[in-house]
């Protein structure tokens, strides 16, 4: 197994979101980084399923790390996207009463987002939130409004982060858990299923194995990850039409609840449950919590009533025995953790990313020089609302129909800087075969395209 | 390119094929065939089993060889066949929008055909529980892969369900080296006659009936799937699963361009014209009635060319006709509606086995048309309508089912 070939700055644990921007941020501030990757592409742990949500912050804890790294995150994606080609979906939110119970917690809700400085908050009446969606079932009492939540594309942004540090020199390592260490001096020496590595500072992004990550870096981990499940269903494009507004629940201790959402591919989601397990690897979907979540849905928009389901899924977030970040430092032993980013990972990646490094800088002083070029890259848009590749001319015929990816884009998707691993990068890269045929037309065709180009292929190996 | 026709047909499958010889038989120059993959033929391209084109060519033949000479008659009789060719939405007025390699364009056509097809129900869709490996996929899938590709995307598979398509899973498999380990049906009983699972026997591969599906297991790739059968937990070790059947319409076009849809089918909702709820707008073929063989469904789409063509020439009698309701025990009835004038055929699908007489009765009670039944759980039954006066058809029709079993 090969070594790599130099000492690096910094050597991140983990390609999910968290790890994907940490990438960014160190590379941009002039590191030479080394992720290293369990799996065989990024966002294949905790990060390959979620709402999808850019949070404002308005119900996030007070005064918490949680906030600041989600607000600082949210103007930090508002101001690179647009660069690099990432999506927004302008839908605002509105957390919906349905008792008397709930109505009458309204204003304690409309004060923490006041006090969290999500100031365009405001409480509506039944008249104004059917006004603004129709669809709702009558027994609305009301609603807060949260006007800049917003939906965003949940893969292409954390891709967009990794592509920008590929793009400023950082490696990728896939099939490389981390399988030893030892502080050596000043330096991390560094195993993995994929050779070794030499490091001065390691961070740990390994969200459903970070504690598993810090107990082989420092012997004690000082968490416990504790397996949270959520499950989804994705309801049929025409279903998107029935509401425009993402629809949140009251929330109650131990989550945000089930909510209901548009996607930036047409689409509507409902989910996720909260179901608490030990297997960091078994995202299983369970048919009367699917059906629960269809009823669900049902029930707040009567009009999804034998709507077709397009896909389910499920996803591990990776919660802690406590409900804060944890994030923390030993500068001495070069050793930084983002762990427990349970459920608001994917808003607060960017947030937690300049947390870190100035935790880092705290310590250190720069010894790096920032790259003149930040390398930017513009991502392909998959948003429905934005124009396709099947509506550019010369795109060399659609391959999915459900979801009108092109050979162009799937082709494009392997000569990119961060090419796909496996079936699933492909997917949640060019959304080929996600619709609502899931491969019945074009599975075929798809794993021709693919052949021989992924780490973990769609055929056996004796296929042919 | 024309940017008009005569009759625009979405999709060129047996259907609108059919539909599309027949216009050009029946005189009609411009027709012209959408098809949105890179060949015309539809679902039988990809069938690479005989039996084919009994109806239509009076010969067996394997599903690509009856689909290149659907093209090829189709063609001779000088329909335009457009292929990369995906229509996106029909407007008012016969527009339709199209998605094409050279960019959007739009076609207006004096009467549209939807001859969209059906698919299978995915994993997703039936709900089924466990996680989501690679190797999970409906015969449709396997079959564009060794058919089309010439790729095995597994070896020992586990079939879900036991409808006609699963059988053509059994075939597709045996004619590639594919042994699969087990047929599992989680409905009570096999869903075809008892002869046409009499292939499952021969092939060796035991048929587990009335199973519960616990769990698809295995990451990245399949491993196994664990059911209940006879009050039993079992482990199907397997590299791939194929779900095969529960067709769906393939109505996105439908749905997308604001036309009625049927509860029961979740297809366009039809007329005995075979016309949606847009009048220029007629649907042929399993898009209305998951599933039927390919033959019907050519058959179908000359009979709609036929209705098109009369259509065109006349001015068209308009108002949508009676309501069919369907009763208890009966998933759906094609067409939705009925008009006066002439005679028609009702295509209707039972929950299940049923054994009983179907009734059709006006608001009045009084019976209009009546059959016994005896059929297997997914056996279309007809039933031939008279051409009915306007006091039947005065309010909602009744559909019923008396039960004898």
């Amino acid at each position: 197994m090969a070594d790599f070939s130099a000492e690096m700055d910094v050597a991140i644990i983990g390609a999910g979101v968290v790890g994907c921007a940490m990438a960014r941020r160190f590379a941009l501030e002039g590191a030479r980084v080394c992720v290293l990757e369990a799996a065989p592409d990024i966002l294949s742990g905790a990060s390959k399923a979620n709402s999808a949500i850019l949070h404002t912050g308005f119900d996030a804890p007070p005064g918490s790390l949680e906030l600041s790294c989600m607000q600082d995150a949210y103007d930090e994606y508002m101001e690179i996207r647009e660069a690099m080609n990432l999506p927004v979906l302008e839908t605002g939110a509105m957390v919906a009463a349905w008792t008397e119970d709930e109505e009458a917690r309204l204003p304690d809700l409309l004060a923490q987002a006041q006090g969290n400085g999500v100031t365009d908050t405001r409480i509506i009446s039944r008249d104004e939130a059917l006004a603004r969606e129709p669809a709702l079932a009558g027994h609305v009492r009301g609603a807060l409004l949260v006007p800049r939540e917003h939906v965003i594309d949940p893969w292409s942004a954390p891709l967009a982060y990794a592509t920008q540090a590929k793009a400023l020199g950082a490696e990728f390592r896939f099939n490389a858990p981390l399988t030893g260490a030892r502080r050596d001096g000043d330096t991390w020496q560094l195993e993995t299923g994929a050779g070794s590595l030499m490091a001065k500072t390691v961070v740990n992004c390994a969200g459903l194995y970070g504690d598993k990550v810090e107990e082989i870096l420092t012997g004690t981990p000082s968490f416990e990850i504790r397996p949270r499940k959520g499950q989804f269903v994705v309801f049929d494009k025409a279903a998107s039409q029935h509401l425009r507004t993402i629809l949140l629940p009251v929330p109650n201790e131990r989550t945000k609840g089930v909510v209901l959402t548009r996607t930036a591919f047409g689409n509507l989601l409902v989910g996720p449950t909260a179901e608490e397990q030990e297997a960091r690897d078994r995202p299983d979907v369970t048919t009367p919590e699917l059906e629960m979540l269809i009823s669900k849905a049902v029930e707040l928009v009567p009009a999804l009533q034998d709507m077709p389901v397009t896909a389910v899924y499920a996803g591990l977030r990776p919660a802690s025995e406590r409900k804060e970040y944890r994030v923390h430092a030993d500068a001495d032993l070069g050793y930084y953790c983002a762990g427990g980013i349970r459920s608001t990972g994917l808003t607060a990646a960017l947030g937690i990313a300049r947390h870190v490094f100035a935790l880092w800088s705290e310590s250190h002083s720069l010894a790096w020089s920032k790259p003149n070029d930040s390398m930017a890259p513009s991502m392909p848009n998959l948003a429905e609302h934005l124009p396709r590749d099947y509506q550019i001319p010369g795109h060399d015929g659609i391959v999915c129909h459900c979801e009108m990816v092109t050979a162009r884009e799937i082709r494009a998707a392997f000569d990119s800087q961060l090419p796909p691993g496996d079936f699933g990068g492909l997917r949640r890269r060019t959304r080929c075969a996600m619709g609502r045929c899931q491969g019945f037309n074009c599975l075929g065709r798809i794993a021709s395209l693919a052949e021989g180009k992924l780490r973990t292929p769609i055929l056996p190996e004796d296929a042919s | 390119m024309n940017t008009t026709c005569d009759v625009a047909i979405v999709g060129g499958g047996p259907a609108g094929l059919g539909a599309a010889l027949e216009l050009s038989k029946l005189g009609l120059r411009r027709v012209v065939v959408l098809e949105r993959f890179g060949e015309a033929g539809g679902i039988p391209r990809h069938c690479g089993h005989p039996p084919f084109g009994m109806r239509e060519f009076k010969r067996v033949l394997s599903g690509p060889a009856y689909a290149r000479r659907l093209v090829q008659a189709a063609e001779d009789a000088g329909v335009e066949i457009r292929t990369d060719t995906t229509v996106t939405a029909i407007r008012p007025g016969g527009v339709l929008e199209l998605a094409t390699t050279a960019g959007a364009q739009t076609l207006t056509a004096r009467r549209v055909l939807i001859a969209t097809g059906n698919r299978e129900r995915t994993r997703a869709q039936l709900l089924a529980p466990g996680v989501r490996p690679v190797g999970v996929m409906n015969t449709g899938a396997l079959q564009s892969m060794v058919y089309l590709e010439g790729k095995r995307p597994f070896s020992r598979p586990v079939i879900v369900g036991t409808e006609i398509v699963a059988l053509s899973a059994l075939l597709t498999c045996r004619r590639h080296g594919i042994k699969p380990v087990a047929m599992v049906e989680t409905r009570d009983r096999p869903q075809t006659r008892r002869i046409d699972m009499m292939l499952a026997r021969l092939m060796g591969v035991p048929v587990l009936a009335g199973a519960e599906i616990l769990a698809i297991e295995g990451r990245p790739r399949v491993e196994a799937l664990r059911l209940r059968h006879k009050g039993e937990e079992r482990r199907l070790d397997c590299d791939g699963i194929v779900f095969s059947g529960r067709f769906t319409p393939e109505a996105t076009v439908a749905r997308q361009s604001d036309l009625a849809l049927d509860a029961g089918t979740l297809g366009p909702e039809i007329d005995a014209d075979g016309r949606s709820s847009d009048p220029q707008v007629f649907v042929a073929g399993n898009v209305l009635h998951p599933v039927e063989t390919a033959g019907h469904c050519w058959a179908e789409g000359r009979r709609a060319a036929q209705t098109i063509f009369r259509d065109l020439r006349k001015t068209p009698k308009l108002g949508a006709g009676a309501r069919i309701v369907p009763g208890a025990g009966l998933r759906y009835v094609v067409p939705q509606r009925l008009g006066a004038g002439s005679a028609a055929t009702l295509n209707i699908r039972t929950d299940g086995a049923v054994r009983g007489r179907v009734v059709l009765s006006d608001a009045s009670g009084r019976e209009l048309a009546a059959r016994s039944v005896r059929s297997y759980p997914e056996q279309p039954v007809r039933l031939s309508v008279p051409a009915l006066d306007s006091a039947a058809l005065a309010g909602d029709l009744t559909l019923r089912l008396d039960r004898k079993d």
